[in-house]
C-alpha cells in the first residue's frame, strides 16, 4: 500500500515537473521579456513529436523512428522548438504585442492540424506510441521505476532553474528587464531590443520543447489531443498562479495546479457515473478557473510574486532579494 | 538656409541637412541644418513647441526623418535606428526622464554600459569569470558616475523612486555610463533646484572639458550663456537664428519668436 502510495507520488510530482520545465519557459518569455505567447500547446507538441521521431524504433506505421537514444531526442526536441520559436519570433517580434499572440496561437493551430493530418510522419489522430521511457529496464519495479524518473526530472528542472537563475541576474537579463521597462530608453542606450527580444522568445520556446519531449517519453505515448489550447491555458494558469516573473514561482506553480487538476479529476472520476464522465471533465476547467480568480484576489501577484533580480556580482546580501511591494506597479 | 559653419574648415563632427519631420499634415521640423564641430558645445533655444526635441528624436534615431541627413563623423546614418547611435558615438537624455523604474538607480545606470560580454547570452555559461570582472569594473565606473552626479545614497532604491530632478540627474548618469563622443543633452536642469542647477552646469562644464561635443536644449537663457560660446535658436520647425547667446538675444526676429508671433 505504502509502496503503491509512493509510485503514485513519484508519478505524480514527475509530471507536474514536466509541467514546470513548460512553466519555465513560459516564464522567460512573459514573466521575464513580456511576450505573450498563447500557443504553448503548439511548441510544446513540437518538442515531443520530434523527439518522438528521433528516438522510437523504425516503424511501419509512419516514417521516422530513427532509435536514437532518449538524450539525443531531448536536444533535438529542444533545438527544434527553438528554431521554430526563432521563425515565429523573427516574422512577428518587430510588430506590435498583438500580433505576436495571434501569431502563436496560428502557429498552435497549424502545429496541431499538421500532427493530426501528417499521418505519414505523425501517425496521424492515433498519435505515436512505445516512445522509450527512461530506466525502462527497471519499469518492474515500480517503486525503483518512479524514483528514477522523478530524480532524472527533478534535475532537470533544478539544472533549468540555476542556468535561468544565472542567465537573469547577468548584463544579458538586466538589459532584458530593461527593455521591458522601457523600450525606447534602453535603444538609446545602444540596446537592440529585437536580438534580445528574439534570444529570449527562443531559448523560451526551446524550453517548451524540452518540456513536451520530456512529457512524451516518461508518458511513453503522445497524440494530437495533448496539444489542444486547454494545454496552453493550463501552463498560463500555473505561471500567473505562481507568480509570473518569478523562476520558482513558475515551478510552484506548476505543481499546485497540476495538484488541483489531477486531484480534481479523481473526484470527479470517484463521483460521477461513468456514462457521465466526459460532460463534466469541463467541470475540472471551472474548477481551474475558480481557483485561479481566488488566487488572484488574495495574491495578484501569484504565490511568489516577482523577486527583484539584482545583477549577481553587485552587493552584499541583504538587499538582494527584495520582494516588490504588491501596490504600486502597473 | 546653410548649415552653420562650426569651426570653419574642419568637418563636423555631427551635422543635419534640411532635415524633415512631418506629423499627419503638421511639419514639426521643417528644413533644419545644424552642425557641431568636435568638442563644440552648442545651445538649442526656441520657444515651446519649436520642435527641439522631435529634433533630438530625429538625430537619436528615435524618429525616422521624412526627409533630410544626418552625418556623424562622415558617415551618413540616417536610416540607421536609434541602437546604433551609441556606436557612432552619440548619446542623448530624454525631456522626459525615461527611468527603468523597478530597477535599482545603480542598475539603471549599469544599464548604460557599452560592450559588456556579459550582455551576450553564451557568454555567462562559456566565460562566468570574465563576465564577473567585467561587471566589477562596470559596478566601479558606475558608483563613480553615482558620485558625481550625488545619487550615491539613492544606489540601491528602485528608481521609480526618485523625485523629478533626481530622475533628471539618473538620465545624466546612465548616458555618461555609455562614454558618448557627442551627448544630446535635452533639458538637463529642467524642474532642478537651484543648488542642483550649479552642479548641473558644473557636470556639464566638466564634461565639455573633456572634449565632448555637447548640443543642449535648455529653457534657461543664464544657463545657455554660461555654458556655450554659441546658440542655435529654433522656432517652428526652422532654424531662426544663431550666434553667440548675446547676439540672438538681440536679434528682434528672437524676440518676435519668444512672444509668439511668428505664425
Ligand atoms: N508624435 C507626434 N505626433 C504629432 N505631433 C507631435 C509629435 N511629437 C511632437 N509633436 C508636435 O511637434 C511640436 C514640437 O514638439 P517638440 O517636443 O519638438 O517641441 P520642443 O521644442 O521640444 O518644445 P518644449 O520646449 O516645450 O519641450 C509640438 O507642437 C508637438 O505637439
Ligand atoms: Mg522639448
Amino acid at each position: 500500500m505504502i509502496l503503491h502510495l509512493f509510485s503514485y507520488g513519484a508519478f505524480f510530482t514527475t509530471v507536474a515537473l514536466t509541467y514546470a520545465i513548460i512553466c519555465l519557459g513560459l516564464n522567460v518569455q512573459w514573466g521575464q521579456t513580456g511576450l505573450f505567447n498563447v500557443g504553448v500547446a503548439g511548441f510544446v507538441g513540437l518538442g515531443a513529436y520530434v523527439s518522438a521521431l528521433l528516438t522510437t524504433p523504425h516503424s511501419a506505421e509512419h516514417i521516422g523512428g530513427f532509435g536514437l537514444p532518449i538524450l539525443a531526442g531531448w536536444l533535438g526536441a529542444a533545438l527544434a522548438a527553438g528554431l521554430a520559436t526563432l521563425c515565429v519570433g523573427w516574422l512577428t517580434l518587430r510588430l506590435r504585442a498583438d500580433y505576436l499572440a495571434i501569431a502563436t496561437f496560428g502557429f498552435a493551430v497549424v502545429v496541431q492540424l499538421c500532427l493530426l493530418n501528417l499521418q505519414p510522419i505523425t501517425g496521424g489522430a492515433l498519435g505515436i506510441a512505445f516512445i522509450p521511457r527512461p530506466f525502462a529496464a527497471s519499469a518492474h519495479d515500480p517503486a525503483r521505476f518512479g524514483a528514477l524518473n522523478l530524480a532524472v526530472m527533478a534535475a532537470v528542472v533544478l539544472a533549468l532553474y540555476l542556468a535561468l537563475e544565472r542567465l537573469g541576474r547577468s548584463p544579458w537579463g538586466r538589459v532584458l528587464r530593461a527593455i521591458r521597462e522601457d523600450e525606447t530608453a534602453a535603444l538609446a542606450l545602444g540596446k537592440n531590443a529585437t536580438r534580445f527580444r528574439l534570444q529570449a522568445f527562443a531559448i523560451g520556446g526551446a524550453i517548451m520543447g524540452l518540456g513536451g519531449a520530456a512529457q512524451g517519453h516518461f508518458i511513453g505515448f503522445i497524440a494530437p489531443d495533448n496539444y489542444l489550447p486547454m494545454l496552453t491555458f493550463q501552463v498560463w494558469v500555473m505561471l500567473i498562479v505562481g507568480g509570473s516573473g518569478n523562476n520558482r514561482g513558475a515551478i510552484l506553480g506548476a505543481i499546485v495546479v497540476w495538484g488541483i487538476w489531477a486531484l480534481s479529476a479523481s473526484a470527479i472520476a470517484a463521483v460521477v457515473p461513468a456514462d457521465q464522465q466526459a460532460r463534466t471533465a469541463s467541470l475540472q476547467i471551472v474548477l481551474i478557473g475558480v481557483a485561479l480568480c481566488a488566487i488572484l484576489l488574495l495574491r495578484p501577484r501569484g504565490i511568489l510574486g516577482e523577486v527583484r533580480i539584482v545583477s549577481r556580482h553587485l552587493l552584499p546580501g541583504s538587499r538582494l532579494r527584495q520582494r516588490l511591494p504588491h501596490a504600486d506597479r502597473r | 538656409m546653410p548649415p552653420m559653419d562650426a569651426v570653419a574648415g574642419e568637418a563636423p563632427f555631427i551635422e543635419a541637412r534640411d532635415l524633415v519631420k512631418q506629423f499627419g499634415g503638421m511639419r514639426v521640423v521643417d528644413g533644419m541644418s545644424i552642425a557641431l564641430a568636435r568638442g563644440e558645445m552648442v545651445g538649442l533655444i526656441g520657444p515651446n513647441g519649436a520642435g527641439k526635441s522631435t529634433m533630438f528624436n530625429l538625430l537619436a534615431g528615435s524618429l525616422r526623418p521624412t526627409s533630410g541627413e544626418i552625418i556623424m563623423d562622415g558617415a551618413d546614418i540616417s536610416s540607421e535606428g536609434p541602437e546604433t547611435r551609441i556606436a557612432h558615438g552619440l548619446g542623448r537624455t530624454f525631456q522626459i526622464p525615461r527611468p527603468f523604474g523597478e530597477m535599482t538607480v545603480l542598475e539603471n545606470v549599469l544599464t548604460g554600459g557599452q560592450g559588456q560580454s556579459g550582455e551576450r547570452l553564451w557568454v555567462n555559461f562559456l566565460r562566468p569569470r570574465r563576465v564577473a570582472t567585467e561587471e566589477k569594473a562596470a559596478v566601479e565606473k558606475a558608483r563613480g558616475l553615482l558620485d558625481f552626479l550625488r545619487l550615491t545614497p539613492l544606489a540601491l532604491e528602485p528608481a521609480r523612486v526618485l523625485s523629478g530632478g533626481q530622475r533628471k540627474l539618473l538620465e545624466l548618469a546612465r548616458i555618461l555610463m555609455a562614454d558618448p563622443q557627442a551627448i544630446l543633452l535635452d533639458e538637463p536642469a529642467a524642474g532642478v533646484n537651484p543648488a542642483l542647477l550649479e552642479l548641473i552646469i558644473d557636470r556639464v562644464q566638466a564634461l565639455h572639458a573633456q572634449g565632448r561635443t555637447i548640443l543642449l536644449i535648455e529653457h534657461n537663457m543664464e544657463m545657455v550663456a554660461r555654458l556655450c560660446s554659441r546658440v542655435a535658436v529654433m522656432a517652428t520647425g526652422r532654424l531662426l537664428a544663431q550666434g553667440t547667446p548675446g547676439e540672438v538675444a538681440r536679434d528682434p526676429a528672437v524676440l518676435r519668436a519668444y512672444l509668439g508671433s511668428t505664425a
